[in-house]
């Protein structure tokens, strides 16, 4: 008989048998769903925290910080020194001059809408000249803040997470009365987190003279960004620490990234071991029940490679189908799911939409996929060492 | 006594099935340990605060500065004991940011180091910090970290709080707290506030946050809003609230992300424990015909039930302690990322429930088929096939 048919037919002959075994099958295949499902759902957290701590669009967009500065909050800059950064060349210009942007960084306190508890949301002043500076910030309701005014506009994010945020409302901070204006989107995850308005007006409600924290500019290419450097690196009326928007981000986001992934795979790989075993026990009970029906099969003709390979391939298709039914889960339950949690290195919140995404599922299922072989590897030998006689013979 | 070779031989007869099973139950209580090591890293600050504590910062958020004088107002205040200021220093060692830890200024170390008897300074440190401008006092934790020792130069970098001398902040250690108990965070760096306010270059007179006693923990919250009602309308109002209320603050801040990682990590548990409990099960189920036989030899009904109640709670022994002991010893070493979680160890009420847990588990998944084989006449046991 042919070798392939041999192994098809064995196959599809331990496949039939599968419904009298339904516990066990089950009990392998949910333990396999949960390691996928653990796997997906705690590295989607990483993942989407990732995406919304970074800027896609903006590769041509960098930030100045006051040298030693680790982020934006320990920043300071003086009005002459975000001037002497606006003319550095790398800048773009646009009609109204440098597309650069002298920005305040504060923090304030505003109650979560899911636990009415406050939370640390950043309030950033920003120059007119912001918008154009990020390119893709988008007004999705309301209208701009005037400058001048007490107004705000919301990133979508923050709108989401925090009670008070709507367009027409009020909210007091200090002595302060801000009216929000506007809810927009665009700019990395983390800056629809923020809430916007006049640099000028955020100045003297916080006391900060006429001083400024970062200065974000545009550059005329993300190939200017080393000229841009070195001339504000060389020049001796500035100590600064130019930096890509996208370069700063990754360094805001790596420590609770990697938190998170450490987590997620440390967990997932202590389950996949908890899931292996009961693999592995799911398979040799199989080949314990079949016993008899390999060794018949043996005596019939069919060689050890086909009956090795049918237990493996059974163990692969009930992997591969748990494996598929947790990542459906996990996809169902976390995609999109909207959550905001503190950045530590920023001290602020950051909201973010937990995602599951392809190169996630994959790695999934590659997961299942190796539960399933190294559970299935083990029983199969066993099955094709039995010797005939004894097994014959087994009841 | 004369039953445990029978159980045992039961346990031996598969072995295989057996080992794999204790090892899955093993996993999940490994998992279990380290789920709740996280959970009270992540809440150290809640349960550990002081009943006589109050945190008092600026009401617009934490970042923003407090003149230094709201001390002396305070300690003025009917109900508040003492009053001590901190500021967060953000101090950065061999310009690596990621050796962090917290820093900060003290107004008063004596004062301090009363408000927090769970920190043990040693007398004699704590007089050589008083005569050490420049003295700096570390926990235990953060002095492991780094292996610094008595008399050892520390120099570091403030983002936040330049010199005015333009260089690095010197600080020499004078002390090294212990903590009460492991429960309390040694990982803080303290310093002198006079030392701090002179050499800064800018932001003199300005700090962080006030901790305040109140001399009846019973009356904290009042204390708390008579403290708010010294400052309100001035350009620098306060919020205070007890410790227990700021940390469980900084706890809610961490947001879903901790409740939905906790519910992953207990369905993953129970998880592991349906697929070993369905095993377990499943190993008696075969032996219908066995424990007819035994009945027919004239075992009792209680006495079939007491044996597979027996198999199952060993399997789930087993495993379950070996898993409770790895996880402890996973984070008796401390903390493997000790600028996230400073307190980092098991508590012996996790390691009680978790015993709880695995008795549960070895009665839950015995009882069903022992009280089947219980039940069973043995007139269909025999002659039902294995």
């Amino acid at each position: 008989m042919h070798w392939l048919s041999q192994v098809v037919s064995v196959t599809l002959f331990s496949l039939r048998t599968i419904p009298e075994r339904k516990g066990a099958v089950t009990a392998a295949a949910v333990g396999i769903a949960g390691v996928v499902a653990v796997l997906v759902g705690v590295l989607s957290i990483a993942e989407g925290f990732r995406a919304a701590m970074s800027a896609p669009a903006n590769d041509d967009v960098a930030l100045v910080l006051r040298s030693g500065a680790d982020s934006e909050m320990t920043s300071g800059l003086s009005r002459d020194e975000t001037r002497l950064i606006a003319d550095a060349p790398g800048v773009a210009r646009g009609a109204e001059g440098a597309l650069a942007s002298a920005e305040l960084f504060v923090m304030i306190n505003l109650p979560m809408r899911s636990t009415g508890t406050d939370a640390n949301v950043p309030l950033r002043g920003v120059e007119k000249t912001a918008v154009a500076v990020r390119g893709d910030i988008l007004v999705l309701e309301g209208r701009m803040f005037a400058t001048g005014r007490n107004e705000v506009i919301v990133g979508a994010g923050a709108a989401r997470s925090f009670a008070g945020l709507d367009v027409g409302r009020k909210f007091r901070v200090g002595p302060n009365e801000w009216e929000v204006v506007g809810i927009f989107s665009g700019g990395s995850g983390a800056e629809e987190s923020e809430i916007w308005t006049d640099a000028a007006v955020l100045q003297p409600a916080y006391n900060r003279g006429d001083s400024f924290q970062a200065v974000y500019a545009r550059l005329r290419s993300a190939d200017a960004f080393r000229e841009f450097k070195d001339a504000l690196t060389s020049n001796p009326r500035l100590r600064v620490r130019p930096l890509l928007q996208a370069e700063y981000l990754a360094e805001q986001s790596s420590a609770l990234t990697s938190f998170i992934q450490g987590l997620g795979l440390g967990i997932a790989g202590l389950m996949a071991l908890g899931a292996l075993f009961g693999a592995l026990n799911t398979m040799y009970s199989a080949v314990a029940a079949r016993t008899r029906e390999i060794a018949t099969l043996r005596a019939l003709g069919f060689g050890a490679g086909p009956v090795i390979l049918s237990v493996i391939i059974e163990s692969l298709v009930v992997a591969l189908i748990g494996g598929a039914a947790g990542a459906a889960a996990a996809y169902v339950a976390f995609d999109g799911f909207q959550a905001s949690t503190i950045n530590w290195q920023t001290f602020s919140q950051v909201a973010f939409a937990f995602a599951v995404t392809p190169r996630l599922l994959v790695t999934a299922i590659a997961w299942a996929a190796a539960i399933g072989l190294l559970g299935g590897l083990f029983p199969a030998i066993r099955a094709a060492r039995l010797p005939l006689a004894v097994a014959l013979r087994e009841v | 006594m004369k039953y445990v070779s029978l159980v045992w031989s039961n346990l031996r007869r598969k072995r295989l099935r057996t080992g794999l099973t204790v090892l899955s139950i093993f996993i999940a209580f490994v998992l279990f340990g380290l789920l709740c090591t996280i959970k009270e890293a992540f809440t150290a600050g809640v349960t550990l605060a002081g009943a006589d504590r109050l945190i008092s910062r600026h009401k617009v958020s934490l970042i923003m500065t407090l003149p230094e004088s709201y001390a002396r107002r305070m300690a003025r205040i009917p109900g508040v004991a003492s009053a001590v200021h901190l500021t967060w220093f953000n101090g950065i060692y061999q310009d690596e940011p990621k050796n962090f830890f917290g820093s900060f200024p003290v107004s008063d170390p004596t004062a301090y180091f009363d408000l927090y008897p769970e920190f043990l300074l040693p007398t004699e440190q704590e007089e050589a910090w008083l005569k050490t401008r420049t003295g700096a006092v570390v926990g235990r934790s953060l002095a492991d970290r780094f292996h610094w020792k008595i008399g050892d130069r520390v120099p570091l970098k403030s983002p936040i709080w330049p010199r005015a001398a333009e260089e690095a902040w010197e600080f020499d250690i004078v002390g090294i707290f212990d903590g009460a108990n492991r429960a309390t965070d040694t990982s803080g760096f303290y310093f002198r506030y006079d030392y701090f306010d002179e050499a800064r270059a800018n932001g003199k007179g300005q700090v962080g946050w006030f901790v305040v006693r109140a001399d009846d923990p019973d009356r904290a919250d009042e204390i708390a809003r008579a403290v708010d009602a010294e400052f309100a309308n001035s350009p620098y109002e306060t919020k205070t609230e007890p410790e227990g209320a700021f940390a469980q603050g900084f706890v809610q801040q961490i947001g879903d992300i901790g409740a939905i990682l906790m519910a992953i990590l207990s369905a993953v548990f129970f998880t592991i424990l349906l697929i070993a409990g369905n095993t377990m099960a499943q190993a008696v189920r075969e032996r219908t015909m066995e424990l007819g036989l035994l009945k027919a030899l004239g075992f009792t009904n209680g006495l079939v039930l007491a044996l597979v109640l027996a198999e199952s709670c060993l399997i789930a022994t087993a495993g379950g302690f070996a898993g409770l002991a790895v996880a402890w010893l996973a984070t008796v070493g401390g903390s493997p990322i000790p600028s996230v979680l400073p307190v980092f160890f098991l508590p012996a009420k996790y390691v009680a429930m978790g015993a709880v847990l695995v008795f549960a588990l070895g009665v839950v998944t015995g009882i069903l088929p022992a009280l089947e084989a219980m039940r069973l006449r043995i007139a269909t046991a025999l002659r039902r096939q294995g």
